[in-house]
């Protein structure tokens, strides 16, 4: 029942009550996964549910993940390797020529506060960087971003490189310009408008 | 305060509708517009349409200047579509950007060295975009002298010290002032100009808060805006910021816009 302490607790973005109410439950001997699956991940999903539907904003996002990490740090050491079971691996970054990271970055975060595995290569990325990350780390989604109209060709290259290779990794575009019939036109697995239906994406693709 | 009219970028669907369409009418009438509500330099942007953006930008030019009789503010990082543009525009253009990227600067030098083209000068590096103050600074120091060798002469540089979100970081707004207000002590002479939309991203009711980000750079000495200039509060806003700054000589133009009923909506 006190697992919505720790639900609640993100959702006011008070990080010191997160840990509080996280600590409460460990030591109640609650299920570790049940702690991080109904309250810090379910969590995550109503702050970008209430994101997307224009309730939260994104100084509002960050404090929320910020709160969240915050009780994942307290519930690292008594996880068992079930319990740390990774949603899934995802590569994210902003493709070559493209210095713009905000949006790349919420993404991001979002997808750690889902649980995801995620390997940040950062900005300005060519497809090498992108196809080495998702090989080393092996990857399950490949995440572009792009937020010029100029650098969007670049996410047709990794996507190319990728069927090519027959790598198998599913692909995701974002950024301003980019949009779903750009998305169907260069064969990627899925486009997404914000960082909330990343997630719901990203979860789809590694069903 | 130079008045850059943003609108006819081509990433607004109805202006990319038009430039599709060849829509020669609907551009005029932006243009138009924009002119009349006190623009210096109207924007052009093909940016979306790859592979046509030389063509489209030169026609943009063209029906543009056939319309109103200010430059255009050329807004492409293609060496060629902004080549294509010159050819036809009447006056003397700015040319929106350079920057510190080493592709995009080693593209735009050559447009503008030696030329009496405006130029904007936009604080973006290979190293990604800067957050201090600091950063901004090292950046305008190196596009200003490289543009300056190369016959630049500094009140032809626009510097753009790139506004980024408040959203994400509490004193992205601060830092970004405060490298206005170096950038204006340090070069004696030079611009600077910035695009305001950024500044609240992710964040509601941001035309409210642009405007009064307009103010708060204004009263740094910020002298450059890409804006909607239709947008009537903001116009208001910028006479009025400029006459508190002190750049309004016994505040003629604040009493003039009175006069224009400017401060009525």
């Amino acid at each position: 029942m006190s697992i919505s302490k720790v639900y609640d607790a993100v959702l006011e973005f008070d990080d010191e009550l997160v840990i509080e109410a996280v600590e409460e439950e460990v030591n109640n001997g609650t299920n570790i996964s049940n702690i991080l699956n109904n309250g810090l991940i379910n969590a995550m999903d109503e702050v970008g549910r209430l994101f997307s539907e224009g309730e939260f904003f994104v100084p509002e996002m960050l404090m929320a993940a910020h709160a969240m990490k915050a009780g994942l740090d307290v519930l690292k050491p008594h996880m068992s390797a079930d319990d740390n079971e990774s949603k899934g691996t995802v590569v994210i970054g902003s493709v070559k020529g493209d210095m713009h990271d905000i949006g790349k970055n919420l993404v991001a975060m979002m997808m750690e506060g889902a649980g995801f595995k995620v390997i940040d290569i950062g900005i300005d990325a060519d497809t090498e960087t992108f196809l080495n990350a998702a090989k080393e780390h092996g990857a399950d989604v490949v995440c572009m971003s792009a937020l010029l109209t100029t650098t969007m060709p670049a996410m047709s290259e990794i996507i190319n490189k990728i069927k090519e290779e027959k790598l198998g990794y599913k692909t995701m575009v974002g950024g301003a310009p980019v949009t779903q019939k750009f998305a169907n036109q260069i064969g990627a697995s899925g486009y997404s408008e914000d960082a909330a239906e990343a997630v719901e994406l990203a979860r789809e693709l590694v069903k | 305060m130079i008045i850059v009219g943003e609108l006819i970028n081509a990433s607004r669907k109805l202006i990319g509708k038009a430039i599709e369409e060849q829509d020669c009418e609907y551009i005029k009438k932006v243009a138009r517009d924009q002119a009349d509500a006190g623009s210096n330099y109207i924007d052009v942007n093909a940016g979306i349409f790859v592979g046509q953006e030389p063509e489209y930008l030169e026609w943009l030019v063209k029906n543009v200047q056939e319309e109103v009789d200010i430059p255009c503010c050329i807004d492409s990082p293609d060496p060629n579509a902004i080549e294509r543009a010159l050819n036809v525009h009447k006056g003397v253009a700015m040319i929106n950007s350079i920057s510190l990227e080493k592709d995009r600067h080693d593209k735009i030098l050559p447009i503008v060295a030696g030329t009496d083209l405006k130029v904007v000068a936009l604080c973006m590096s290979d190293d990604g975009m800067p957050e201090t103050t600091d950063d901004r600074l090292k950046i305008a120091d190196k596009l200003i002298n490289g543009l300056v060798q190369n016959n630049v002469p500094l009140d032809n540089i626009y510097v753009d010290p790139l506004v980024q979100p408040i959203a994400t970081k509490d004193t992205f707004g601060v830092e970004f002032l405060d490298a206005v207000e170096s950038i204006m002590n340090n070069f004696k002479g030079v611009h600077t100009v910035c695009g305001l939309s950024n500044i609240s991203y992710g964040l509601p009711k941001r035309k409210f808060m642009n405007s009064l980000f307009a103010t708060m750079a204004i009263s740094k000495g910020l002298d450059g805006l890409l804006i909607n200039p239709l947008d009537k509060q903001m116009m208001a806003n910028i006479l009025v910021a400029e006459t508190l700054a002190g750049r309004d000589h016994f505040c003629m133009n604040y009493l003039k816009g009175y006069r224009k009923k400017k401060f009525e909506f």
